[in-house]
This record gives structure tokens, sequence and C-alpha cells, in this order.
């Protein structure tokens, strides 16, 4: 456990724009990839001697390779529309948190080495040699940037720090200065099949542990299956689902509505992970190999769908680019989406009258809900623009009395990050991760002062760990974050059923 | 014929070609490099004419900048709706005889050169003021303002102050389009405005005022929402990773 030396930002009675302390997050950053673990996703083990001309035939490489990066580097206007948007920017003051600022350390380089102007007038247009200082910034501030795409929400030119955040990682990475966190996280996905080098022995414990635990609870045999071939549905889970809490007590609830549905599944352990970091270092190829275990999971146990499981980064994976990676899906069972979410596939049922449930055993819980970055702006549910907010809430107001939304201008698409996403959720950046919870704290103060909320939902498997560890800083109770389908597994009403 | 005449004829030629050409790369090379991943900032459109409407928004409303800043948006928007209307206005001295819409948008053009400074005066202030604006401008953002303002105040000091020979002034401007060069009437003020009008020409295809182009090809934009009913793939992700 990392000794807490900071203080955690004063929640500000109303909304004001910070004053810029320059400077006062610059440091080292998170902890950096050891060799092994760089090798194990085939970049160098450590800093290239070459490594300005190395980052900058990457950036080159990056450029002819995606729109994005190519556009956004160019069209920015320095408007200042994004300047107050970002939790980091608000949570730590520093102005390279402020996302144009975030964006212009790699711009700074790309008009020094790709654009006339930056050749010819440096100074005149902001661009910078790619020193070794420079290096070091992309390092930590790419570092405190959780690609929650809030401030693209914003920018009239949609410019998403989140892409130019990977693509900064990425050249970082091929430079060989990559983050242990994540690096290390890709290396256990490929050699054990999860994020916590949980192998198959222990998880089919776990599994049967939980399953007790809900014979326990409810005298009911409820399964939780592990590498059955055959099975109508691959469920696809955050590994911490599998034993962190309150992660679990989803866990529990999603086994409760397949029972329920009476539907045959199973957990893969092959794929015994939902997470892709391939996402936060931006790399493609890493990506695609993570994501293409899912595939064969779904190949191996002849699945004929695949659920996913509460996960804000892995559902944008899933939803966005599992397709485009690991696809086509030809062998699947074309009348569900490919994949389904596991709240989408719970609200069918509800609205099918399919669950009933009882809501008085959440009336010791007053609800407000987290809308989970990933899912919010880089996703969807349902059949509906902005099915991805709607559907989680109904299936709250489906098992709660009371329900409240937080602030407006904090949830939907304008919702904060929790302040832990992107690979940013390891204890050597906690000073960060508190700091960057403060807008969501100040939103969560507001219905609980208001509207007497006690518990807060989420549907992703990082934001409730984030939450879990930042809350008591803010003088919350570490377990008022709950799983959304903790709501469900409480309220549902079971039956014995045959299988 | 005289020097002025020949200099602005040919900068008018050369930064035409420049304009022109450096548009046509920049587009040619956004339209070109692919966008592998679905990455539309959510919630966005389930069909192309939704993205079609979506993208408009932003063009012509600025949208997300209205969900932005208020402030940013109001003098962004005072400047760009004004310079359409002034630029407009222009295409009296460009073509002859004057098309009927043009004589009647005439005095909304004129009067819309205050809205235009209006806006460039404001984005200025803030830049200068706003301390979070302040720390994220270059030289050339605070000299890009500048150079339009220059444009704009010139140009209604013509309209409002000291006229210029304007018949003689079209007379050059179909002439170079002729290529059947005329004098041009030699005030300075003339010669202020053309000249900050064509270094802007020349600046544009290098500059952030790529924004004008940027803006249609943003991935985050410009996407259907439609990724797990239609596959995306990028033809280097197949070349690399599909074809065996």
């Amino acid at each position: 456990m990392v000794k807490v030396k900071f203080e955690t930002p004063e929640v500000r009675p109303y909304p004001v724009i910070p004053i810029l302390k320059p400077d006062v997050m610059k440091g080292n950053g998170p902890f950096v990839a050891k060799p092994p673990m760089q090798e194990a996703l085939g970049y160098p083990g450590e800093l290239v001697d070459n490594w300005q001309e190395v980052a900058i035939d990457k950036m080159g490489d990056l450029l002819g390779k995606y729109r994005s990066l190519r556009v956004y580097l160019d069209s920015c206007v320095k408007c200042g529309a994004c300047t107050d948007k970002c939790h980091y920017m608000q949570g730590t003051q520093d102005p390279k948190n402020m996302p144009v600022a975030r964006q212009d350390l790699l711009r700074q380089v790309y008009r020094r080495y790709f654009t006339l102007p930056g050749k010819l007038f440096p100074k005149l247009v902001g661009a910078k040699d790619l020193t070794k200082d420079v290096l070091d910034d992309w390092y930590n501030y790419y570092h405190q940037c959780s690609q929650c795409r809030r401030c693209s929400v914003y920018c009239p030119y949609g410019i998403d720090t989140a892409d130019i955040s990977m693509a900064a990682r990425e050249i970082l990475d091929t430079v060989g200065k990559g983050q242990k966190y994540c690096n290390e996280i890709i290396g256990k996905v490929f050699k054990i099949g999860n994020n916590l080098g949980l192998p198959e022995p222990a998880l089919r414990d776990t599994l049967e542990g939980i399953e007790e635990d809900i014979k326990d609870e409810t005298d009911i045999d409820v399964r939780l299956p592990l590498d059955v071939e055959g099975a109508d549905i691959l469920l696809i889970t955050p590994s911490a689902d599998f034993f962190a809490e309150p992660h679990v007590d989803g866990l529990i609830g999603y086994a409760k509505v397949f029972h329920q549905a009476g539907v045959s599944w199973t957990i893969s352990s092959h794929a015994s992970e939902a997470a892709n970091f391939g996402l936060f270092i931006g790399s493609y190829e890493n990506m695609r190999q993570v994501a293409l275990r899912i595939r064969e999971a779904a190949i191996d146990l002849k699945v004929k769908r695949i659920v996913f499981g509460e996960c804000g980064h892995a559902w944008r994976v899933a939803y966005s680019f599992l397709n485009t990676l690991a696809g086509p899906f030809d062998f699947l069972d074309q009348r569900y989406p490919i994949p389904q979410h596991i709240c989408e596939f719970t609200y069918d049922l509800i609205k099918q009258g399919k669950l009933q449930f009882d809501k008085s055993k959440n009336d010791d819980r007053r609800m407000t809900f987290h809308d989970s970055c990933n899912v919010a702006r880089a996703s969807r549910m349902g059949d509906i623009p902005g099915g991805q907010f709607m559907i989680p809430r109904e299936i709250i107001k489906a098992t709660c009395n009371h329900f409240y939304d937080m602030p407006s201008d904090t949830i939907h698409d304008e919702t904060y990050c929790c302040g832990g996403g992107g690979g940013l959720l390891t204890d050597d950046l906690m000073e960060l991760r508190v700091k960057g919870a403060l807008p969501r704290m100040e939103a969560l103060k507001h219905v609980v002062e208001t509207n007497g909320v006690t518990h807060m939902a989420a549907i992703c498997a990082i934001c409730k760990t984030q939450f879990s560890k930042t809350l008591p800083f803010y003088g919350f109770q570490m377990d008022q974050i709950i799983s959304l389908h903790q709501l469900v597994g409480d309220a549902l009403i079971l039956e014995a059923n045959d299988n | 014929m005289g020097f002025w005449t020949e200099f602005y004829a040919l900068s008018f030629y050369l930064a035409t070609l420049i304009l022109l050409a450096g548009l046509a790369h920049k587009i040619y090379q956004y339209a070109k490099t692919p966008a592998p991943l679905k990455v539309p900032t959510m919630p966005a459109p389930l069909t192309q004419r939704g993205v079609v409407l979506r993208v408009l928004s932003e063009v012509v409303l600025f949208r997300s900048l209205f969900r932005a800043n208020k402030w940013i948006w109001l003098f962004g928007m005072l400047f760009h709706a004004a310079l359409w209307l002034v630029l407009m206005r222009h295409l009296r001295y460009f073509t002859e005889p004057v098309w009927t819409w043009v004589v009647l948008i005439q005095p909304i053009g004129q009067y819309a050169s205050f809205a235009m400074m209006i806006g460039l005066v404001g984005l200025l202030v803030r830049r200068i003021f706003v301390e979070r604006i302040r720390y994220i401008s270059s030289p050339s953002d605070y000299l890009m303002l500048i150079l339009l303002l220059v444009i704009g105040g010139s140009g209604m000091m013509m309209t409002f102050v000291a006229h210029t020979d304007i018949v003689q002034f079209k007379a050059f401007v179909l002439g170079v389009m002729y290529f059947d060069w005329q004098a041009i009437p030699t005030d300075s003020i003339l010669l202020v405005h053309l000249g900050a009008i064509l270094l802007l020409m020349i600046i544009f295809p290098f500059s952030k005022l790529l924004h004008a182009p940027g803006v249609f090809f943003s991935p985050s934009r410009n996407q259907v929402d439609n990724s797990r009913e239609k596959r995306h793939v990028a033809k280097w992700a197949i070349k690399k990773f599909e074809s065996k």
C-alpha cells in the first residue's frame, strides 16, 4: 500500500473554474514496465538509444494509419472549450491536464517534424523538438488521462484526447517506455487468461464457492458453470467480478438472472476476462490479440451468444471493436445482438415480464447511478441512441423504490470519469485517482444532501474498485458503491428450476 | 501598369494556387487516411442520414461548442456567420453583372462586418484575459486573430470612412481573373486589406484554419453507430492480420 502524502481536494460548494497551478502534477509518472513485461508485448525492454528517431517514425506511422490522429492534430484552434472539462484538471488544477494542453504535448512535436510552419518558425506556432523533457512530460501527463472522452463531447471538432493519449502511449511503448500496470496485466491475460492471473483451478474453486454462498442465502441451486461445451451463452466478465467487492455481488446477480431465465450459460477459463487493456495502450495489435481469445472461447465452447458483464472499457471494445478485431461472428445466433450487454439481457427479460422483483428488498438503499465513461460515450445498449443511459436506469427503477439522478451536467454523455479508468487504476497513481474523483464526489454529495441518497450503482469494474478506494477520502463509506446487478440479484424472486 | 498592380496580380495567382493546392492535398490526405476503429462520440446517429445532420449541426450551429461554453460560442458564431455574409457580399467584385441575390444582401453584408469585428475582439479579449486560454495560446493564435482584425478593420474603413475607387478595383479583379490586367487603385488601406487576405490564403492550408475541412473528417462526429451490425475493418488491418 502506498503511503498517502497529499491532500484530498476540498469539495466545492458550487462549480467554479479552477485557477491554474502550473506543474503541480509534474513528476515521473506511474511505475515503468520492466523489460520482460515490455518484451512479452513485442516492445523493446527499455528506452532505446535512438528513441527520438524511433518515436518520430512511429508518429509518422500512426498518422498514416489513424485519420483521427491526423485530423485532431491539425484541427485544434485553441478555442478553450475543453479547458475546464477534464476531471483531472478540476481535481489537480495542473494546466497540462487541460485536454488541449495534454494534446499539445504531442501536437507541438507533430508541428515541429510534420508541418511546414513548425519546421520554419517553431516558436511562432508553439512547435517543439522532441527532447527528453518532452518525452518525460508525455509519460507523465499521458498517464494522467483516463481516456474518458468527456472533452470530446464539447470540442467543436470532436477532438478526442483519448485517441491522442492512446497514440502517445503506443509511441512510448515503441521506444521502450511502457507503463508497468497496463503492460504487466496484458502479459497476464496472454499467459493465464485474465488480468488477475487467476488460473483455471482457482477460478473453478471460486465459482463453486459463490454457488455455495447463493445456496446458503437463498436455498436455491444457482449454478456458475465453467467451460461447459454447448452452453447457449458465453459470459465474458471482468475478472474482478470473481472475488472483489462489490463486483462479486454483481456476478451473483447475473447468475441469478441466467438461472431465472432458464438459459444455459458458461464462463470460459480461456477468456476469463472481459477487460482489454490493449485499448489503454493504444495498441491495435495487442487489443486484437486479447479480443481474439473471446472468439476462440466462443468457437471452442460452441456457444450461440456472447454476453458481457459489467465493465466499462470492455464494453467499449466489445460493442465498438469486437466485430472489427475478431469478427465476423457468423457462427453465432444472429437473432441476438453480438455481443450483448448483461444489462440488455436483463432489461429484455424485465420487458417480457420474465423476471419478478420484490423491490422492498432494496428499500434500505436510496440509489443514484454513475454512468461509466466508456459505456456512456463510446458504446451503446439497446436499439436507440442513448439506450446506454436509459437501460441501466430502467433496471434500477424496476428493482428499487428510490432512485435519484445526479445533476444533469454530470450524467449521461456529460458524465465524469470515476478517476481510475484508462489504465490508471494502480496504487502508484493514488494521488491522481483521489483528485480525479473530485467532480463525481461533488455530484454524489449533492444527491446525498438533497435526496438522501445512500448508494451509487455502477456497471464497470474499474469504477467500482476506484470508488471503493476513493469514497473514504471524501467522507463516504467504501461500501456505498455497488454493482447494478447486485440490486437485481437482491430483489429478484428466484424459483428452483431443474438445471 | 505599375509595381503594385503586378505585385498584387502575381500574388493573387500564387496565393490562390497555394490555397487550392494546399487544401486539396490536405483533404486528399484526410480522405485517404483510414479510420480503423469505430469511434463516434456516443450517443451517435444510427444512419448515414443522421450523421449528415450531426455534422451539419456542428458546422452550422456549433452544437458541441454551445454545450461547452456560451461565450466562446457567441463570439465564434458572430464571427463565422458574419464572415459568410461579408464573403458573399464580396462576390460583387468578382462577377459582372452582379447576381441579384448578391445585390440584395449588400447592406446586410456591410453591417455584418460589425458583428464580425465584435466576435473577433471578443475572442481576442478572452485569449488575453482568460487564464486557461492564455496558457494554451501560441503567438500564432494571437496573430491569426490580429490578421483577421486587420482584414475586417481595413475593409470597414473602406466601406464606411475612406472609400477606394471601387470601379477601378473591380476592373483590376476581373482583369486578374481573365488575364487582362488593369491597374489597381493604390490607396494604402486597400493594399493592406488585400495583402492581409493574400497572407491568410497562403497560411490557410498550413495552420489551424484546417479546422474548416477537418470538422468534416472528424471520426468522432462523422461515423455511424452500427458496429455490431456491420463489420468495419481498415485495409491495413486486413493486410496485416487477415490475409495469410
